[in-house]
């Protein structure tokens, strides 16, 4: 009989191998569709009228004009007369029309008058609030800050700040929405969250739950700004209805995704860090605060794993008129990190340490995983040959230039990564053929690949033989993948699917290798009486044993036996170069070590790794929201001024991930946040200690480089 | 977008019998690279489109030994890039630092000079000067960190977008135009003005003239670099550039010299005093610094962007430093 548990790794044939992609070939050759790729027949063009105003009331609004106009075929108002707005771009009226450019035309002709109201659309000046936009602070304070501060031989006292980032998704929102019959709705959506999508739009619609279908095949990023189907989305299928069950297209806009799709908040933080002069730290204080938009937002956990004795947190939740922010990548720990790490480092430089040094010493502080974060900056230093090339703060690492200084910087990382709730239907069919069925989603990262892998593993057979089917809502539910849950839950469901499908078979042919079930096994494509290979028959003649009717089991997560954990720490390392007389910042070379687990496909995790790699590269140097506090609007609606990098802005990149003892025990656990958090606090790092002076905000663009060169007068020696 | 007529002739009378007697109401369309996006922002709403790639004539491309070229307007970024590597580093410098190899294969020189601001609040639709409702100028008050540092005391407070305008002035050519009343010449300088008003253009053209080509005069012994500083390696604008070109003697001292400044100024900025002073010197690292402060001596930064003016000195510095063959 199989058991639950995961192989060891001596018997592993797939699990943990650099396996590529099932759906690399179809998303290189174009076969793979995209929702934006979706076209339906008698299909109509959504288009969003969107306020120009940043805080308004609406007084009217009048439609006639795009009604009469040949080729529109319906007009809904989404927030008529009298809402007040609360963020430039937010929506007022859907028009559906036969192309794209009717749809477009007939929404501009839609008159709206607005009573404009004063608008606050930037907060990275805390005083220059004003006192209506901010949220009494919440204030928290663990032993006695002060008196560990008056022990505190040395303190280090600034600012940190990361703007406001959007998800930046490079396949828009959206979906093509249509009623099939007059009580069900077919949904193709670019979502996170095919499984929860269908209640959720049926209860917006008042139709029993299981009457909306939902579909997708591929995704172009999501980073945790998809979740929901979205007001767009359901006035849409509302529109659909009125307009006889017709399919309509509603993808948005580059500047709607930019503006109104979701943003990671600002984080600032005014911070006060102590230690000792050997290094020892003794106590954090912090003033921080940030918006997500009208709702403001939450503090982020500071100190960010380091676990002060004593400690004093205040924050101040800022209400700003800007598109709401969503779940991105790590929630808040990126923004925490880089103010934790940035204010450590900083302490490192003025007491004359190491950082490497100084983190190690004091690393029993991060709590439970020390020793992981110890193995992973040891490895990490040696992967970036941190003793050779760094050098104390200002001095210029190895390599620099009268005009390039190189630097070095590190940060440390953790997140939870638990695997969800799954379920899904494995079948075995008489003719060996293995097909699962899991309403799960693949969002770029492997999760086809990666399920196949587990139950080929699982049932000893070529991975050929198993057919994954995901991306409807018309399989058994699984979560939506969003924190890092999916591998956890759909490895632990897909294993116990396998194994007790396994093991039922193992019952059908137990009498024909004369024998019972408790002493066979799955081995390399034969079902054979363990230790006896002489003893065997091969995968199909034992599935043919099954006559007519397959085999399909229910697999869950939770369930029986712990398959997967949760909670993970990483170690990153930068190594750049800075022009300090343009503050142009190049990429050298950026490691990461990162734990999650077991791994599953060593390829797709370092692919999952580099990728988040080049999100932080990207929001450190490059990222910014920019608006514009005349007007309430985004200047930067569009991928030309908001930059993201490319392949040549990037540097070199190495991944290791950490397996064998200590890890594989654990199950896989997620990886989607966890390598997105050090970057901003490694590369600002790396740039304080080249130029001897830290660069508080992050975007690290020229012009804040440049200031803060000249703040600490002159150039860097 | 709105609609418009689509009109393809085949020599450059028959387009300019097309194009408008007032700017706006019609638009040439070259490479199509910003005219599109202009377009489908309804920041330009031409009633009729002259698309003037079947003039044959406006891609030839040719280059003497002596330096001296004719480049027609249809010739694309990437063709220039690659024929004037060795004759003109300067100019092929400039071309390779545009965006992508996607936009330098279909964006054509004619329409690099023609291209318009990049000032978002231009792009978001408030005009070229960049005026809300009230007529309030947006900029000054605005995030102008990407603005103008000189030439920036009229209206106009946008920069000019060309990385080859920059360049073509350093070799001192001259933009070839045909218009009802025949053709003209204008050196590259003069071709670019200052707007005093949303309805007028940032170039010396009528609307229904075009752009033929541009012809750069014999260039034996002339030594020419363009340095921009970029932010991100790919698919981004300079922050700041210059284009140098001089000649040197047989000591090494300069004896003829010409610097411009690309994306700093409502047009490229000829730095005259900067290059003159120059003359009779040897280039170094300390003379071109000098060069690089001169040339920005009149800057007036605006709220955001002072940032640029050191931008710009070192631009100048290196560029020089890299025409004389020196590693920084
Ligand atoms: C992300 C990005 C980055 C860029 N970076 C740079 C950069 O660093 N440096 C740089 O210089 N450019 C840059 N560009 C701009 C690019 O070089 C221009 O879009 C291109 O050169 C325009 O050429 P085109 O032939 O496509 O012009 P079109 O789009 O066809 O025309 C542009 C304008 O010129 C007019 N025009 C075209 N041809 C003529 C003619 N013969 N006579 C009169 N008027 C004419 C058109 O009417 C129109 O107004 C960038 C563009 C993008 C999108």
């Amino acid at each position: 009989m199989a058991e639950y548990k995961w192989p060891e790794e001596s018997k592993r044939k797939y699990i943990g191998k650099r396996i590529s992609r099932l759906d690399g070939p179809d998303k290189v050759s174009g076969r793979a569709k995209y929702t934006f790729d979706i076209n339906r027949p008698g299909m109509l063009f959504g288009k969003v009228l969107r306020s120009p105003h940043a805080h308004a009331k609406i007084v009217s609004i009048d439609t006639s004009a795009a009604e009469s106009m040949p080729g529109v075929k319906g007009v809904r108002i989404i927030q008529g007369p009298g809402t007040e707005i609360q963020w430039a771009m937010d929506e007022i009226a859907l028009v559906a029309a036969v192309d794209e450019g009717t749809a477009e035309d007939a929404a501009r002709a839609i008159k709206v008058k607005y009573e404009v109201l004063p608008h606050v659309v930037n907060e990275r000046e805390l005083a220059s609030v004003p006192a209506a936009n901010r949220r009494p602070p919440t204030e928290q304070t663990k032993g006695d800050p002060a008196a560990a501060f008056s022990g505190a031989e040395v303190i280090v006292e600034d600012v940190y700040g990361n703007d406001v980032i959007t998800h930046c998704c490079l396949e828009t929102h959206g979906l093509v929405t249509e009623w099939p019959g007059a009580n069900n709705v077919l949904l193709h959506q670019s979502t996170q969250s095919i499984s929860s999508n269908g209640g959720e739009m049926a209860r917006a619609l008042q139709l029993p739950a299981g009457s909306v279908e939902v579909k997708m095949d591929h995704i172009g990023g999501g980073f945790g700004s998809k979740f929901p189907v979205d007001r767009w989305g359901v006035e849409a299928t509302k529109l659909s209805k009125q307009l006889g069950g017709a399919p309509i297209k509603l993808m948005l806009e580059r500047d709607a995704e930019l503006t109104v799709a979701g943003t990671r908040p600002s984080a600032y933080a005014k911070v006060k860090v102590g230690a000792k002069k050997d290094g020892t730290l003794v106590a954090w204080e912090s003033e921080s605060w940030g918006s997500g938009g009208v709702a403001g937002t939450g503090m982020p956990p500071y100190p960010y794993v380091w676990q002060f004795a004593n400690q004093k947190t205040r924050h101040h939740s800022i209400s700003t008129n800007n598109g709401p922010q969503r779940a991105w990548r790590a929630p808040n720990h990126p923004q925490a990190c880089l103010v934790t790490m940035g204010a450590l480092e900083d302490l490192a430089a003025k007491i004359g340490m190491d950082p490497l040094d100084f983190v190690l010493k004091n690393i029993e502080m991060t709590g439970v995983r020390a020793n992981v974060y110890r193995d992973e900056l040891l490895k990490g230093a040696e992967m970036i040959e941190w003793k050779k090339i760094w050098r104390p703060r200002g001095q210029g690492g190895v390599g620099s230039t009268s005009t390039v200084k190189r630097g070095l910087g590190l940060s440390l990382h953790t997140w939870g990564g638990g695997g969800h709730a799954s379920d899904c239907d494995l079948t075995v069919h008489p003719d060996g053929s293995v097909e699962i069925k899991i309403g799960s989603q693949d969002l770029g990262t492997g999760t086809r690949t990666t399920i196949q892998i587990v139950v080929a593993e699982s049932l000893a057979v070529p991975r050929e033989m198993v057919k994954v089917h995901l991306g409807s809502n018309k399989y058994p539910p699984s979560g939506s993948s969003g924190g890092s849950t999916t591998i956890g839950g759909v490895s632990a469901s897909s294993r116990r699917a396998s194994i007790d499908a396994l093991n039922l078979l193992l019952e059908k042919v137990a009498p024909t290798l004369g024998t019972t079930a408790d002493k066979l096994e799955a081995v390399d494509g034969k079902i054979q009486v363990i230790g006896d290979p002489t003893k065997s028959m091969t995968w199909k003649q034992a599935c043919a044993k099954l006559g007519t009717q397959p085999i399909t089991t229910r697999g869950k997560n939770p369930g029986r036996e712990n398959l997967t954990s949760a909670g993970v720490g990483g170690v990153q390392m930068a190594d750049v170069s800075v022009d300090i007389e343009t503050g142009i910042i190049r990429m050298n070379n950026f490691i990461a070590v990162q734990d999650c687990g077991l791994i599953i496909d060593m390829k797709t995790a370092e692919s999952q790794v580099f990728g988040a790699m080049i999100m932080g590269v990207t929001f450190s140097l490059y990222e910014e929201k920019i608006m514009d506090d005349q007007t309430g609007r985004m200047l930067n609606p569009n991928m030309e001024f908001y930059r993201l990098a490319g392949l040549a802005d990037i540097g070199n990149f190495k991944v290791h991930m950490m397996t064998g003892k200590g890890y594989d025990e654990r199950g896989p656990i997620g990886l989607g946040e966890p390598p997105t958090v050090s970057p901003g606090a490694a590369i600002s790092n790396a740039v304080a200690n080249a130029i001897g002076v830290r660069v508080s905000t992050l975007p690290l663009t020229p012009d804040r480089v440049l200031a803060a060169l000249a703040r600490k007068g002159g150039q860097a020696s | 977008m709105n609609k418009f007529e689509y009109a393809s002739p085949t020599t450059k009378e028959q387009a300019v019998a097309m194009l408008g007697k007032a700017w706006g109401e019609t638009e040439i369309l070259a490479g199509g690279t910003d005219l599109l996006s202009l377009m489908k922002d309804f920041v330009a709403t031409p009633q009729r489109i002259v698309n003037i790639k079947g003039i044959k004539e406006l891609s030839s491309l040719q280059i003497l030994r002596d330096g001296s070229a004719r480049i027609g307007a249809l010739v694309t970024i990437d063709q220039l890039l690659e024929a004037t590597r060795k004759s003109h580093p300067a100019l092929s410098q400039a071309a390779a630092g545009i965006a992508s190899p996607q936009i330098r294969n279909m964006g054509t020189v004619a329409g690099d000079l023609c291209q318009r601001p990049r000032c978002w609040y231009y792009r978001a639709g408030f005009g070229l000067l960049a005026r809300n409702d009230a007529g309030q100028a947006l900029v000054p008050s605005g995030d102008n960190r990407y603005h103008a540092i000189l030439g920036n005391k009229g209206p106009a407070l946008f920069v000019n977008p060309s990385s080859l305008a920059p360049a073509l002035i350093a070799l001192a050519a001259k933009v070839q135009i045909f218009g009802p009343d025949g053709a003209r010449e204008v050196e590259v300088e003069k071709f670019f003005v200052a707007p005093q008003s949303s309805a007028d253009r940032e170039y010396a053209l009528k609307s229904n003239e075009l752009v033929t080509g541009i012809s750069i005069p014999k260039s034996t012994g002339l030594l020419s670099a363009t340095y921009e500083v970029r932010q991100r390696e790919v698919l981004d604008w300079p922050l700041a550039a210059a284009s140098v070109a001089i000649k040197l003697d047989a000591a090494k001292k300069v004896t003829s010299a010409r610097i411009a400044l690309g994306h700093v100024a409502p047009t490229p900025w000829v730095a005259t005093e900067a290059a003159s002073t120059l003359i009779g010197k040897t280039i170094s690292e300390e003379s071109a610094v000098a060069a690089g402060k001169l040339a920005t001596a009149g800057a007036q930064p605006l709220s955001h962007n002072a940032y640029k003016v050191q931008l710009t000195q070192v631009a100048v510095k290196r560029a020089l430093l890299a025409a004389a063959g020196i590693s920084a």
